[in-house]
């Protein structure tokens, strides 16, 4: 290959590594990106004097990189901050699926015995660019509510995967070690489509950042598969970087909600009953709801309160009604802050992306560690739009699917207000048992509705 | 084994080092634009999408290579812009950081 396309691809490299580097500290995280897409782009120009275009050749990549840069950039411009996770799962399927498909054509160009270090990872590619295309469209579902978050299982299930798994392997062996048959890996192709579907029906909604993250991951070494099918440096070395990178951060994504990354993909199954149960011997229980003016003085006569914000916050957009309620409660010289769990929302960092657009201040935001001692010192804490977060079964209820999840000390507060659209299990699809607690005042409703009323009560008061 | 296969090899292993060395330190409020950045650079599929779309002339292989380039470019496209989006808003925020702390400083866009 040419030298001069080869110091290029190095260059690319250093600005992927550079730009992952300072995408890990707030400070240069823009920056960082930038980077990134400069390597990019060099990357990209650096391969094209080395092509022999045919015709068709040229029309369909005009065709394909207009399309795909319209619906990236529109998709990306236009998608609303709550959704930004199914966005994420969006544009890492499609990777998936290009790396297949990349993976399919070289596997097709080589002729009817292909070398196996030429097959192999073209097979490897296929598989795994599939499995994550699949896999992230289940999860963009998912997180859409185009169907549902609760877990989906089966008797069975997990053998019915493992006999897919299997089926997979021995086709891979079968392609590879007779691959005269053509096309022998469109059934390979379709199997790990239905192994992605298979795999990712059985977790929970509220788990669907991880799987986002290890199909991200996956998607890295497809890439690097192709790179090395195509024998090109910048594949092989971008996307074992993103593979690597990508495997760390979903361990430290299911560390963050104290659990194992075994235990996010494969906890659903026979924990769901035992919850479902545990919620029906617990019917007919009493909750107390208040008024706006009941909640409003509680507020205005309290010293400290802290919010406790969660995804029902951002689905009603009420990250700026919240803040308007923090500043009018500021100048009657309540204590305010907020009090952000490392998953609220539906993605690590999504909470604090919504209120740093609302100008909630940096110091106002606090981290579960920092604040959870603080809770007993507080007169009210204030949950909008969040319920998995402070569900105390995480504590005492061994059987629950959140059992073990770190969660914030809201029922240590004098005062809890639970300020919810209805009476609906949250995201992990289990009851609160805080509903319930006698300290607890429900306040239902849309949450910026509900904040807004609450502005007023709190001005009234 | 040929000399270019264990180039690649070791490009490979490298680079996985590299990759966890440098992420290492990611503290939780990155993690989603960190995974977001990750799945904008592996759009580098698209250089391989454009390798084999560029000498495409068989039906099968115009389609396989359209459909490649399409989707390759959606992803680093949307994936550098919806990253930098979400990476914008902290910007704001600590440009606010040293004025008046409860009051809005930076109009939002």
């Amino acid at each position: 290959m040419n030298t001069l396309i080869e110091l290029a691809y190095l260059v690319a490299a250093v600005c992927f590594i550079l730009g992952l580097k300072q995408l890990s500290s707030p400070k240069g995280a823009r920056n960082g990106n930038f980077i990134a897409a400069v390597g990019m782009v060099i990357a990209l120009l650096a391969t094209l004097p080395l092509l022999h275009f045919t015709t068709a050749g040229v029309i369909i990549i005009a065709i394909g990189v207009v399309i795909g840069a319209a619906i990236g950039s529109v998709g990306a411009r236009m998608v609303k901050m709550t959704a930004i996770p199914q966005m994420v799962a969006l544009f890492n399927g499609v990777g998936g699926g290009a790396a297949a498909l990349v993976a399919v054509a070289e596997l097709l160009s080589f002729g009817r015995h292909p070398a196996f270090a030429e097959a192999f990872p073209s097979v490897f590619s296929i598989v795994i660019g599939s499995i994550s295309f699949a896999g992230s469209m289940v999860a963009f579902a998912k997180l859409q509510e185009l169907m549902t978050g609760t877990p989906i299982t089966y008797p069975g299930q997990q053998i019915v995967n493992g006999i897919l798994a299997a089926a997979i392997f021995g086709f891979v062996i079968a392609v590879l070690a007779v691959a005269s048959i053509p096309f022998s890996f469109i059934s390979l192709m379709v199997l790990a489509l239905v192994l992605g579907v298979a795999f990712v029906l059985p977790i929970g909604g509220a788990d669907m950042p991880v799987v986002i993250s290890l199909l991200n991951a996956f998607t890295g070494l497809a890439v690097a598969a192709s790179g090395f099918t195509l024998n090109n440096f910048a594949l092989i070395v971008a996307g074992t970087l993103v593979g690597a990178s990508g495997s760390l951060l979903t361990k430290l994504m299911s560390d963050a909600m104290g659990r194992s990354l075994g235990n996010v993909l494969f906890g659903a199954f026979g924990q769901t009953r035992a919850g479902a149960a545990a919620v029906a011997g617990k019917e007919g229980r009493s909750v107390r709801s208040g008024t706006a003016e009941d909640i409003g003085t509680l507020l205005a006569y309290s010293q400290r309160v802290i919010i406790v914000p969660g995804y029902g916050l951002a689905v009603a957009q009420a990250q700026h009604a919240a803040r308007e309620l923090a500043e009018v409660l500021e100048k009657r010289g309540v204590e305010v802050t907020y009090a952000i769990h490392p998953v609220a929302g539906r993605m690590p960092g999504h909470m604090n992306v919504l209120l740093a657009e609302a100008n909630v201040p940096y110091e106002q935001l606090k981290e579960m560690d920092e604040v959870n001692d603080e809770f007993k010192n507080a007169d009210v804490a204030l949950i909008v739009g969040a319920n998995d977060v402070v569900n105390p079964s995480a504590r005492n209820a061994p059987g629950s699917p959140i059992y073990g999840m770190p969660i914030l000390n809201a029922d240590q507060a004098k005062n809890i207000i639970f300020m919810k659209r209805s009476m609906r299990p949250g995201f992990a699809g289990i009851d609160n048992d805080l509903m319930y607690d006698p300290k607890t005042l429900m306040f239902f409703g849309d949450a910026k509705d509900s904040l807004t009323k609450l502005v007023n009560a709190v001005k009234a008061a | 084994m040929s000399n270019e296969l264990l180039n690649e090899l070791t490009f490979f292993v490298l680079s996985i080092f590299v990759g966890i060395e440098v992420i290492s330190k990611v503290p939780t409020i990155l993690h989603t634009p960190l995974m977001s950045g990750t799945n904008a650079i592996h759009g580098i599929i698209l250089v391989g999408a454009i390798v084999i779309a560029a000498g495409a002339s068989s039906p099968v292989n115009i389609i396989l290579g359209l459909v490649a380039v399409t989707l390759a470019t959606t992803n680093v496209v949307g994936g550098f812009v919806v990253t930098d989006r979400m990476l914008e808003m902290f910007k704001g925020r600590s440009a606010q950081r040293p004025s008046t702390p409860t009051k809005e400083s930076t109009p939002t866009k």
